[in-house]
């Protein structure tokens, strides 16, 4: 397959272009999505190509464009409803948690919800407290949601595809410094299934298990770690609901050592999850303890320095894995 | 200068607030100076001194604002939204309040805080963010607080100061005290569900506060008709048994008359009152959007400026003149300028403020996180 290089962004766009063209019931909503054609430009070209019937600028209200989106759903409509970030789409958890994560489990399991929700979350351009937070765990950990969490344009566009294409309610968390990276992507369609990791960097020494922004500092650090003659390999999760712990298990009975890596806050994350499954399912094959690197439980500060304090960066990626590898 | 066509502000007077049940006419925004300056209603009572502090503190917001607009440009700081346009609509209403009152700020009310007499070298470090930020660097730019002046930071995510708003009124009536809550509200943030259940809430339990929306006519690039179908944002406090009314919020002598009527009222146990100043965001939302993508230049171009209007106002009294003009305008840059200087000299926040504030005392696990942020990589 012939493959381009494009950014995230652009690769994100592809997808809904494509969604949109191929499926009449897909449509676009939230804050500055058509006219101003998104916050990030995520929905650039849509208005313009598919019309104000189905991609709409609502109005300033997330618990309304989330819970729209799960009517329209139900509707008989494939809802893709963005939110300008999902620091403010917690104001729309009643609805996500409460009803787009139950319904089909309220109804019997006889409703379906083809529902995808959207948009940007974590921090590292100085937004702040309210506005650089990672809610993967908060939603993961509630049964019924789907959770994504793409780290390179190819997966972003991949996973919006099957996202689009899936009946139940998927909760697509992109990275805000992610949008302008580049990566290849093929020409045309691809669907990215869910449940499956990659392994982005081949290891026998320590594996790393990470996600989303998390995994190109992996890299960089396994790169370092490489020239050290130490071999990494780096797990990119793609999707954390379902999870693929086969893939990590597979890894973990090689490498004998596994480090978990994650933007979020430690207390009962992502990261505590996995090496909680792996001590349950790979003990006896681990030389070492789980080791988890997250980032600090503080409100995200403002301050450059500060930011850069409060979140995984690549030497200590590389720290923590040499301690592990010692 | 003219209104924009869109918001037309009939000459004649008397904002008259529609009752709890809501009149079903078009109001008649409250004006006492006509767009040229003229007087044409009754005029709140203020003595010379403040009647000319008005007019300098909403000079110091457009500099201030105009300023900081240039250092982002710069890259000197990262961020910064203006108030640009509404300098009448902040500047007056806290003008009204008491030095007691609480103010809940929206986006755009750098201007209260002036009036308070926060000091604008804390606002740069605000801005900045560095050690001479009262907020230890935590806060994004225009997120400035000031606990000593009853003035809260305002929130990233829109609307939900205002529960707090009428919950902190709550408390003032719970405890008996004489303090009133000032709450703004952007036109767009009047779509969120947190502006109508506080809306609500004050009405049910008549709590001393104003709420205050800065209609600007903009919510980002959505103009305020595709925000509410309703043509006076003034109306829906009907819904809430709240007296509603539309001020011109480029009169800044209205607005202190509106507000401080609101507030005396709220005072005396007469409740909640809703206010909708009508005005005109002339800049870009912040200084990461470009206006110019979605509305006509020509619209932005005539907005209504409520700086000259007043200055007319004082200028026909003989309070002001060019001369006085100057001298103002060399003291504010003088005053922004040894801000600047003052802020850009003061180092980065002590790594250590990573932890403050997150507890009264930090608990064990954040003391450890701190341990290792200080200690150096290996
Ligand atoms: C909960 C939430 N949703 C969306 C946003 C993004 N946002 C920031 S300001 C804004 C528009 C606000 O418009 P308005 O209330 O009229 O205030 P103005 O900007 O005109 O002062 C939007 C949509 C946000 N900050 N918070
Ligand atoms: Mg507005």
């Amino acid at each position: 397959m012939s493959m381009r290089e494009i950014t995230y962004r652009d690769a994100l766009n592809e997808a809904l272009h494509e969604e949109m063209a191929r499926d009449p019931s897909v449509l676009v909503l939230g804050e500055e999505v058509a006219l101003y054609e998104g916050a990030y430009k995520v929905t650039r070209g849509l208005l313009a190509r598919f019309g104000e019937r189905r991609v709409k600028d609502t109005p300033i209200a997330e618990e309304v464009i989330a819970g729209s989106a799960i009517g329209a759903a139900m509707g008989g409509l494939r809802p893709v409803a963005e939110m300008m970030t999902w620091n403010f789409a917690i104001l729309a958890f009643d609805q996500i948690i409460n009803h787009a994560a139950k319904i089909r489990y309220m109804f019997g399991g006889r409703v379906k919800l083809p529902l995808v929700i959207r948009g940007p979350q974590g921090g590292g351009k100085q937004l702040a407290a309210q506005h650089s937070q990672s809610v993967e765990t908060w939603l993961a950990h509630c049964p019924g949601l789907k959770v994504v969490c793409p780290s390179s344009p190819a997966d972003a566009k991949g996973l919006l595809v099957t996202a689009i294409r899936d009946d139940d309610p998927v909760m697509f968390l992109e990275h805000e410094i992610l949008y302008n990276a580049k990566g290849n992507v093929p020409e045309g369609e691809i669907a990215v299934p869910f449940g499956q990791a990659a392994i982005v960097h081949q290891g026998s020494d320590v594996t790393i298990i990470t996600y989303s922004l998390m995994t190109l500092k992996a890299l960089k650090a396994a790169e370092e770690l490489e020239r050290d003659g130490i071999h990494a390999e780096v797990i990119d999760l793609r999707t954390l609901v379902p999870l693929d712990m086969e893939a990590v298990l597979a890894s973990v009975r090689k490498t004998n050592r596994a480090l978990v890596v994650q933007e979020g806050w430690p207390v009962c994350g992502m990261a505590s999850e996995i090496a909680a499954r792996i001590q349950e399912d790979a003990f006896d094959d681990l030389d070492a303890p789980v080791r988890r690197l997250t980032g600090k439980p503080v409100p995200m500060p403002y301050n450059r320095i500060l930011e850069a304090q409060a979140v995984p960066q690549v030497p200590d990626i590389v720290a923590e894995v040499r301690r592990l590898a010692a | 200068m003219i209104p924009s066509a869109s918001h037309p502000v009939p000459s004649g007077t008397a904002g008259s607030p529609s009752g709890p049940d809501g009149s079903p006419d078009s109001q008649v925004p409250l004006r006492v100076l006509s767009p040229d300056g003229g007087l044409e209603g009754e005029a709140p009572d203020l003595s010379p001194t403040e009647r000319e502090a008005l007019y300098r503190q909403m000079s110091r917001l457009r500099a201030f604002d105009n300023r900081m607009i240039n250092l982002q440009r710069q890259g000197r700081i990262g961020f910064y939204g203006p108030a640009t346009g509404q300098e009448a609509t902040t500047v007056g209403s806290a003008f009204a309040l008491e030095a007691g009152d609480w103010i809940f700020p929206a986006l755009r009310e750098a201007g209260a805080l002036l009036v308070r007499g926060y000091p604008l070298r804390k606002m740069v470090a605000q801005l900045y963010g560095n050690r001479a930020d009262d907020a230890l660097g935590h806060q994004m730019p225009c997120h400035y607080t000031a606990r000593e002046l009853r003035f809260v930071s305002m929130s990233s995510c829109i609307a939900n100061q205002l529960p707090q708003a009428v919950g902190a009124a709550w408390a003032a009536r719970i405890r008996g005290d004489r303090t009133v809550v000032l709450g703004y509200i952007g036109d767009g943030g009047t779509s969120e569900g947190d502006f109508h259940a506080a809306m609500n809430f004050a009405g049910v339990f008549r709590t001393p506060c104003v709420i205050l929306c800065q209609n600007n006519r903009w919510a980002i690039s959505v103009p305020v008709e595709k925000q509410t179908a309703v043509r006076e944002i003034a109306r829906k406090a009907a819904a809430y048994g709240i007296p509603g009314l539309q001020v011109d919020g480029n009169d800044v002598l209205a607005v202190v008359a509106a507000t401080r009527a609101a507030a005396d009222r709220a005072r005396c146990g007469g409740g909640p009152t809703f206010i909708e100043a009508l005005t005109y965001r002339a800049g870009p939302h912040t200084t990461s959007d470009d206006p110019t993508r979605y509305r006509a230049s020509e619209e932005a171009g005539r907005w209504p400026d409520p700086i000259p209007r007043y200055r007319a106002f004082l200028e026909a009294s003989g309070a002001w003149d060019e001369e006085r003009e100057r001298g103002l305008q060399a003291e504010l840059e003088g005053e922004i300028d040894a801000a600047i200087e003052e802020v850009e000299a003061e180092p980065a926040p002590d790594p250590a403020s990573l932890i403050e504030g997150v507890f009264a005392t930090p608990p064990a696990l954040l003391r450890d996180q701190l341990e290792e942020v200080l200690r150096p990589r290996r």
